[in-house]
């Protein structure tokens, strides 16, 4: 392959908790465009490295870049602001603030009023629903429009790549469904993602490649055609 | 009735600077998780410096000023000198380290200034009463009943309105998520503490000005007071403190004016047993919400 260089370039990540590892020595990359998924049983390490990535857990690595610049030791802000942004595990909404205070610190990034309200007006199209709901708190929104605002929030800062983390949990099948769709309309846009997701054969289904950890390790990598027809993530994750 | 009146507009005074002092603890408590006891070294310090700036015949006005502002910068240097090395640590960690920036300003005070009252020369203006019907209300207590109305108001529209209050509400909810809004971690903190030393500052000039003198422990026992107000309203919860710090102000005020006189001299005690009896019906406090506590 001659690619150019990655948007996202790991390698030997990292992640401990006191003498917990998390995860142990991973390399991935992201090229500019791409969806890639990261697939794994629960506590593979998973979350962890998207935390680690955006500075959110304690993290080492060989190499951390993002954009060509070393972000390994830049405090969470300063990545969100570098484009870089996680729409988090179980949507970790504002549950007292409005949909609308959502929005605004979401797009806290942008200096002045134009930028900020054109990335909005952009995000209620997107999201017809919020529009409808702007003034209601968020604790009060269902658990699908919780996960698009939750999304919507993290748009805010027009980010270049966008990591998802299990964005399915607890929604129902029809609302996946349409969660998955935008993820893919995203991308056509021009949006990277790195996307982790329980629901292996959905996550494959809109990915171009994919990882698989096992305890911390990257055991599996391979595009999502591969991926999908290999026998071991048939019998481990696909129960077919 | 009248007296009734009478002791409510009292316990408004009271009970509104138990409420600034119940909010300076809760919008730091709030987002970091500290219940830092050198607040009340923070109401001492407007004191003093509103003690020398009248000594030093500098106009009334500016002496306000100053008395504020100096406990909001003292705030944010406390922490970022010493909360911020310490951020993200046990909750006995922040405590213990408050108490020892207490019990450092406390000695400071003593030593450099004195262990004894410096009187605080309020103008004589100050001290008269306004006759409404058959209430009498001090002017300083109607001052202290407008300012906290104004602090409160002014609090509120800071939360609803502003970019960086939204950010603080944020905070309280999930600090970590914040901070992925690209928002700075240590604005957010350095602004809570400022506001929880322009409320210390505040309420510092109202006790100073009921006393008319400052000495290195006046801000203990407010301080244990607001943490009390603050337990009842619910930890954390902003109207809850504000709420919980009136309910003591008016419980004390009803007790001094209703128990016999053989009591008296239990009063607190009685006040405290009232507020056991409150949290056993409601442990989590009146207005209590749950605080997630990440960073």
């Amino acid at each position: 392959m001659t690619s150019p260089a990655p948007l996202l370039d790991v390698s030997g990540l990292t992640v401990s908790y006191g003498a917990v590892e998390a995860v142990r020595g991973i390399d991935l990359t992201v090229a500019k465009g791409e969806i890639v998924t990261l697939l794994g049983a629960n506590g593979a390490g998973k979350s962890s490295t998207l935390n680690a990535l955006v500075g959110l857990a304690p993290r080492r690595a060989r190499r951390l870049a993002f954009s060509g610049q070393d972000i390994a030791h830049l405090p969470t802000e300063m990545i969100v602001r570098g484009g870089m942004t996680l729409v988090p595990e179980g949507r970790r909404i504002f549950p007292t603030l409005t949909v609308a205070e959502h929005l605004l610190l979401g797009g806290a990034k942008h200096a002045g009023r134009g930028p900020l309200a054109e990335t909005r007006a952009e995000m209620l199209a997107l999201f017809p629903i919020l529009n409808e709901r702007l003034d209601q708190k968020a604790g009060s929104l269902s658990g699908g429009e919780q996960q698009m605002l939750s999304i919507a929030r993290a748009l805010m800062s027009s980010p270049d790549i966008l990591l998802l983390d299990e964005p399915s949990l607890g929604l129902a099948p029809q609302i996946v469904d349409r969660i998955f769709a935008l993820v893919s309309d995203l991308r056509s846009r021009g949006l990277t993602i790195l996307l982790v997701e329980q629901n292996v054969a959905l996550a494959l289904e809109i990915a171009d490649r994919g990882y698989v950890l096992v305890n911390g390790r990257i055991e599996i990598s391979g595009s999502a055609a591969d991926l999908m027809a290999s026998a071991e993530i048939r019998d481990a994750y696909l129960g077919a | 009735m009248d007296i009734f009146l009478q002791q409510l507009l009292n316990a408004l005074s009271l009970g509104g600077t138990y409420a600034l002092l119940a909010l300076g603890l809760a919008v730091v408590f709030s987002i970091i998780g500290l219940i830092n006891f050198a607040h009340g070294e923070l109401m001492t310090t407007a004191g003093y410096v509103m003690a020398f700036a009248l000594a030093a015949a500098l106009p009334f006005p500016l002496a306000i000023i100053l008395a504020v502002a100096a406990p909001v910068l003292l705030a944010v240097v406390m922490e970022r000198v010493a909360f911020r090395p310490v951020r993200g640590a046990s909750g006995t960690t922040l405590l213990l380290t408050s108490f020892a920036v207490s019990a450092i300003l406390r000695v400071l005070f003593q030593n450099f200034i004195s262990a004894r009252p410096v009187p605080v020369p309020m103008p004589a203006a100050l001290s008269g009463v306004i006759n409404i019907g058959p209430l009498h209300l001090g002017i300083i207590q109607s001052i202290s009943i407008a300012t906290t109305a104004l602090m409160l108001a002014g609090l509120t529209l800071f939360l609803n309105r502003t970019v960086a209050g939204r950010a603080m509400r944020a905070a309280a909810e999930d600090f970590a998520i914040v901070r992925l809004m690209g928002l700075r971690a240590n604005g957010v903190v350095a602004t809570a503490f400022a506001i929880s030393g322009l409320l210390a500052g505040v309420a510092g000039l109202l006790w100073v000005a009921q006393r008319g003198s400052v000495d290195p422990l006046m801000g203990f026992l407010p301080v244990l007071k607001a943490f009390i107000a603050a337990i009842i309203g619910g930890l954390g919860s902003l109207t809850g403190a504000v709420a919980g710090g009136f309910l003591l102000g008016f419980i004390e005020v009803m007790l001094q004016a209703w128990l016999p006189e053989a009591w008296l001299p239990y009063r607190d005690a009685v006040a405290i047993m009232l507020v056991i009896a409150v949290l056993l019906f409601r442990p989590q406090g009146l207005l209590a919400r749950k605080t997630v506590l990440k960073l």
